[in-house]
């Protein structure tokens, strides 16, 4: 064995084992989850509408050459509300699922590291949240601390802890029993080091997963916490948002509103939820 | 210093305890009972015993990855802590190193050989850099290793060859003691000589001493002089390799001994009447 190749299968290995775990309708999903994300970037190369202006003389009007996709019940722009929407509703659920994989992975590494009665006591902490439903323990947030989309990005975090942090410790606890975390404590390394240094690389994988699994379901709740008028606030453009503006023009036979966000929120949860699952390596749905 | 009388580990009434499962079955095990033990500078012990018989409970007392309930043990001459807190286990680490026995398990798999020994260089002897990378080198060709493959991550490694990284890790602390858990039970037969040859090697280029623990009475031999034989946390034998081996005084170490498969060995179909025999 030379050096050569003692250094390079590694690499090719890891760059083929994710396109052999994506897979094509893997592949396919995350084609979809980086046009949506150009997409949200890119709105203002894209349309030249401002999504919160319109004029009321232009109210439903159907698509034409200026108006792509028509227009809503105040006149403006649908396609420029859907691409503008696209920030809020990522960004939100982005924000949701960073703060909740943290909060897990912290929560997983003291478990882990202290064990005993640590372990024990935060095992119980996730009960409690557990026995809240997420939506609930948002809207109860957000009518603690008001309505807004930080607020219901950071209830929903605190909503999605227990879901990261009970997967995450299980594999951090089987990390931690593993002789080279041992040998690490052996050499009198501090808690906080050896679970950052070594076990958290260990985990991170499972952590991604869950992230990628849970921005399906963040960005659903974010919607629904819109919908229900407890997210984001009107004039901001947001898919769940517009959703819910749209089910008086529902009424009034123009569907396009509700039906053209509600296809975006389907679209992008399903992607999002497919690489997650493909990641890590499940056929079924099911919560990270 | 004369070397033949100091003893670098001396153990005495080594005690621990575990409880184990709950409700009405739980009842408690006694890991280590009332263990003591010396182990003379230079030398290697050997520890066998069955799973269960707490030989690898008295490995992690000694380093220190469990606390001992009674007892006291005395390392390189200075008495050490019964439950060891993190400063305590460092300075620790630089008179005791441990192989294990999972040569997979034993290196972070993320991790690449040249960072499991530099971690340690760095953390006893505050090596880093060049002159960090110029000792690497060094433990890797003493363990028989090529400069090429401090790059690897273990993942491409042979099990003899993780098992070597790790010996080299052990070292890297410059500790007068090593203790091997089990470190050549996961390798096949012809691996397993290699780095016997290996350990035999080192121990006498670097004047150390080895606490060998093993199942595998027929690796006893090849590395070490004295054995101890353990049973229910008890050492129940003690004596030269040799004596122990062939003329064993223990009926308990006559039945280790004789349930050892070797070739033409045949399973005994009254088996169980010995373990009676032993009981009584």
């Amino acid at each position: 064995m030379t050096a050569q190749t003692l250094a390079r299968p590694a690499v090719r290995r890891r760059g083929g084992d994710l396109a052999e775990r994506l897979g094509p309708l893997g592949i396919a999903a995350l084609a979809v989850v980086a046009l949506i994300t150009v997409a949200a970037l890119c709105a203002p190369l894209i349309t030249s509408h401002d999504p919160a202006v319109g004029s009321v003389l232009e109210r439903y009007q159907g698509p034409s050459a200026e108006h792509l996709l028509g227009t809503d019940q105040s006149g403006r722009d649908l396609l420029a509300r859907l691409l503008y929407g696209a920030r809020t509703s990522l960004l939100g659920a982005a924000v949701v699922v960073l703060l909740a994989g943290t909060g897990g992975a912290l929560l997983a590494l003291v478990a882990a590291w202290f064990g005993r009665y640590v372990d024990a006591l935060v095992g119980r902490v996730l009960d409690l949240l557990f026995a809240f439903p997420n939506l609930l323990l948002a809207i109860l947030a957000v009518a603690v601390f008001g309505t807004g989309l930080g607020q219901a990005t950071v209830a929903l975090a605190v909503a999605y802890v227990p879901y990261t942090a009970r997967v995450l410790r299980s594999v951090a606890l089987r990390e931690r029993r593993l002789a080279y975390v041992q040998a690490a404590e052996l050499q009198g390394l501090s808690g906080l080091v050896v679970s950052v240094r070594h076990i958290l690389p260990n985990i991170a994988p499972q952590i991604l997963t869950g992230a990628a699994i849970n921005f399906g379901y963040a960005m659903i709740d974010l919607a629904a916490l819109s919908f229900l008028g407890l997210g984001v606030q009107p004039p901001t453009a947001d898919w769940g948002l517009m959703v819910s503006q749209g089910k008086d023009s529902l009424l009034q036979g123009h569907p396009e509103q509700s039906v053209l966000a509600g296809v975006c929120i389907v679209v992008a949860v399903a992607a999002f939820s497919v690489i997650g699952e493909r990641l890590g390596g499940r056929k079924a749905g099911g919560r990270a | 210093m004369n070397a033949t009388a100091e003893n670098v580990i001396e153990i005495s009434g080594l005690c621990k305890r575990f409880d184990v499962g709950r409700g009405g079955s739980r009842r408690t095990v006694h890991a280590l009972d009332d263990v003591s033990l010396t182990v003379a500078d230079g030398s290697c012990l050997a520890v066998v015993g069955e799973s269960g018989s707490g030989k690898t409970t008295l490995a992690r007392v000694l380093v220190g990855l469990e606390s001992a309930d009674s007892g006291d043990v005395v390392l390189a001459g200075r008495p050490v802590a019964r439950r060891p807190r993190r400063a305590e286990r460092r300075a620790r680490a630089r008179d005791i190193q441990m192989v294990f026995q999972d040569p997979n398990g034993s290196l972070n798999r993320r991790r690449t050989v040249e960072a499991a020994i530099g971690e340690v260089l760095a953390v006893h002897h505050r090596v880093t850099g060049a002159e960090a990378r110029r000792r690497i080198e060094e433990l890797l060709g003493q363990v028989g290793l090529r400069p090429a493959h401090a790059r690897a991550l273990p993942g491409e490694l042979s099990g003899g060859q993780q098992q070597r990284v790790a010996i080299a890790r052990a070292l890297a602390a410059e500790p007068r003691v090593i203790v091997l858990d089990e470190a050549v039970a996961a390798l096949d037969v012809s691996v397993q000589a290699q780095v016997l040859n290996l350990l035999a090697e080192i121990r006498r280029d670097r004047r150390l001493t080895y606490l060998f623990i093993t199942h595998d009475l027929s690796v006893v031999r090849q590395v070490s002089e004295e054995v101890v034989v353990m049973r229910q946390g008890r050492i129940v034998e003690r004596g030269s390799t040799d004596q122990v081996l062939d003329h064993p005084r223990h009926p308990y170490t006559v039945l280790l001994r004789d349930s050892a498969p070797r070739p033409g060995w045949r399973p005994r179909l009254s088996g169980d009447a010995d373990v009676r025999e032993v009981e009584a």
